[in-house]
């Protein structure tokens, strides 16, 4: 098997025994970049001299007896996460030239575990978007079809870790920006719990529902990344203080003795007669692994998409206010302050950001407060009352994990109709609860390049990753769905 | 519950935003769709329902009031699309007095 086919841990492992040195690794990736990407835009900026001057480390840190667990492991980093001395753009003409001054606490414990950056990774501007169209600065292709859209907004670590140039992907995720595009690449996409990751040093869009995760080509190998990234972390206030027990060591071949929750309202005729009959597949075959499935209601999930549609512009439209052309990126010079202001957002913000300021500016505003942004926020206790009842009666949910798989590039041009890819994603995000995409098929599209990936969505109640990983092992041991890979390798070749 | 009408360009003066007419024209239309969608949570009762800000609970997070290391000075004014000595150089926004 080629280095850069093996999986994280097969890599770590190798890198720790001295079979192999992080500078292998590293150099495979970089050729595997220079062939993949002219076609595919996964990157927006290489970083090529950093990726062989942290492998020179790793290699330093191994010959000195350390033990790495992501020893020489090729990282791709979402562009929304600083890391010092590095181009952060957000995919946004606004921070265009921006260089961080300091290192996210997620990304600095992936290379603390002895992973290397091979590069930052492109994104929906302030990762507003689920196709990776909203970029201001690159476009980002489905490895399964060029004509395709790699999803959103992790589209770029998505693509990247698909087309195996990188085996892990940092992501994060708002109301679906890690298990969309995981589905849409054929990759493992997993949002922990809110408040599990530390969001230091990740660029706010929605401060109540952001998280960071992982996008691998393996349940193992997300495991092995959350395991690194996860944990308290003083400088996020809002990251939680409770035991931590390594995920990689709960993961399953069988799901005996485990209830899943099917949903009632997500019933899978709507998604058309092959998604459907996917769908149903997978889940017989959690119940052929031993599960026991179980009808479970969410009847507030349906306000889902309206709920976050209020929150999540509303938060942005606060956080995003720091892009005034004072302390960093584009200024555009004004007659006066309130002239500066506005030229520098105008020109600088994309016209999804702008969208989504507007909305939620004026779903703050005086006369419209309470009933815009306070009803979000009572229908949000709904909605995360309905998880919490139904997971009196499940341990995990299974769902789809998006409306549809990967669509051709300008077929969404009405914003509601890309909101509505994340029907499916955006409740649990609403609830705070861990969740992740896994491969679970393809299905067959006129015209398309390749059959596509759809992903089976497995979700759990707060804080319980080990079982939800666990799970995901089973489902994904028995079915190996995950070969498809394969594909997205030859595609490029 | 509202209409699916916005003033746009008073929401976009509070957003410090400037727009051109073609984009007053578009958002407004855009937002108008919007909103005609997220109005269906009007439906739900929520008189009894409190409000959730975020799902993990969490009280007022405190600490030591101890100096700790942080961003310094060069560091933070290196990105500034303006500086001049220790300060971020802005438009005047101050008048003169005639």
């Amino acid at each position: 098997m080629a280095l850069i086919e093996q999986s994280a841990a097969s890599t770590a492992r190798a890198v720790n025994a001295r079979q192999l040195s992080a500078r292998e690794v590293t150099q495979a990736t970089l050729q595997r970049v220079d062939v993949a990407d002219v076609r595919l835009g996964a990157y927006l900026t290489r970083l090529d001299d950093l990726a062989l001057e942290t492998a020179a480390r790793v290699d330093e840190r191994i010959a000195a007896g350390e033990q790495l667990p992501l020893a020489g492991v090729p990282l791709a980093v979402k562009d929304n996460m600083c890391l010092l001395q590095t181009r952060t753009t957000c995919g946004s003409k606004i921070l265009g030239d921006w260089i961080a001054p300091y290192t996210a606490t997620a990304v600095q414990r992936m290379l603390d575990a002895g992973a290397i950056p091979i590069g930052k990774a492109n994104l929906d501007e302030f990762a507003m978007g689920s196709s990776c169209e909203n970029s201001a600065l690159g476009v980002t292709r489905n490895p399964f079809d060029l004509q395709r859209v790699p999803g959103g907004s992790s589209g770029g670590s998505a693509a990247a870790v698909a087309s195996f140039q990188a085996a892990i992907g940092l992501g994060s995720d708002t109301g679906g920006s890690i298990r969309e595009p995981g589905a849409f690449c054929g990759v493992i996409g997993f949002k922990p719990t809110y408040g599990r990751v530390s969001r230091y040093g990740l660029i706010a869009f929605a401060s109540s529902l952001d998280q960071i995760g992982p996008l691998a080509r393996s349940v193992e190998d997300a495991a092995l990344a959350y395991d690194a990234i996860a944990g308290w972390d003083p400088m996020d206030s809002t990251s939680v203080q409770r035991p931590l027990e390594p995920s990689a060591n709960a993961l399953r071949e069988d799901l005996r003795g485990t209830r899943i929750g099917i949903v009632k309202e997500f019933a899978t005729e709507k998604l058309g007669a092959d998604s459907d009959a996917l769908y149903k597949r997978a889940y017989a075959e959690l119940e052929r692994l031993g599960a026991t499935l179980v009808e479970v209601s969410l009847p507030t999930a349906d306000y889902g998409l309206a709920t976050y549609y209020l929150i999540a512009p509303a938060e942005c439209s606060s956080n995003l206010a720091r892009f005034d052309g004072v302390r960093y990126g584009l200024r555009v010079e004004g007659a006066d302050v309130g002239e500066m202001y506005e030229a520098t957002r105008a020109a600088g913000f994309g016209p999804e950001v702008k969208r989504r300021i507007l909305i939620g500016t004026y779903a703050l505003s005086s006369g419209y407060y309470d009933a815009y942004y306070v009803q979000a926020q009572k229908a949000r206790t709904l909605i995360a009352g309905d998880f919490e009842r139904a997971f009196e009666r499940c341990d995990l949910i299974a769902c789809p994990a998006a409306s549809s798989p990967a669509f051709t590039f300008n077929a969404k041009s009405d914003p509601y109709s890309m909101y509505m890819m994340d029907y499916y994603t955006i409740p649990m995000s609403l609830a705070g609860l861990p969740a992740l995409s896994l491969p679970c098929g393809t299905v067959e599209i006129e015209g398309a390049a390749n059959p596509l990936p759809m992903g089976l969505q497995l979700c759990a109640p707060l804080f319980c990753e080990r079982a939800l990983l666990g799970a995901a092992h089973a489902y994904e041991h028995a079915t190996r769905h995950a070969s498809s890979h394969k594909l997205a390798l030859e595609l490029q070749e | 519950m509202p209409s699916t009408h916005i003033n746009i360009r008073y929401v976009a003066k509070l957003a410090r935003i400037a727009l051109t007419d073609e984009e007053v024209e578009r958002f407004g239309r855009e937002l108008g769709d919007l909103l005609g969608h997220v109005n269906a949570i009007s439906e739900l009762d929520t008189a009894s329902i409190p409000a959730t800000a975020q799902v993990v609970k969490s009280r007022n997070v405190e600490r030591e009031d101890t100096i700790g290391p942080c961003l310094d000075r060069a560091a933070s004014l290196a990105m500034a699309p303006q500086a001049e000595g220790v300060y971020f150089r802005v438009p005047r926004i101050i008048a003169e007095e005639s």
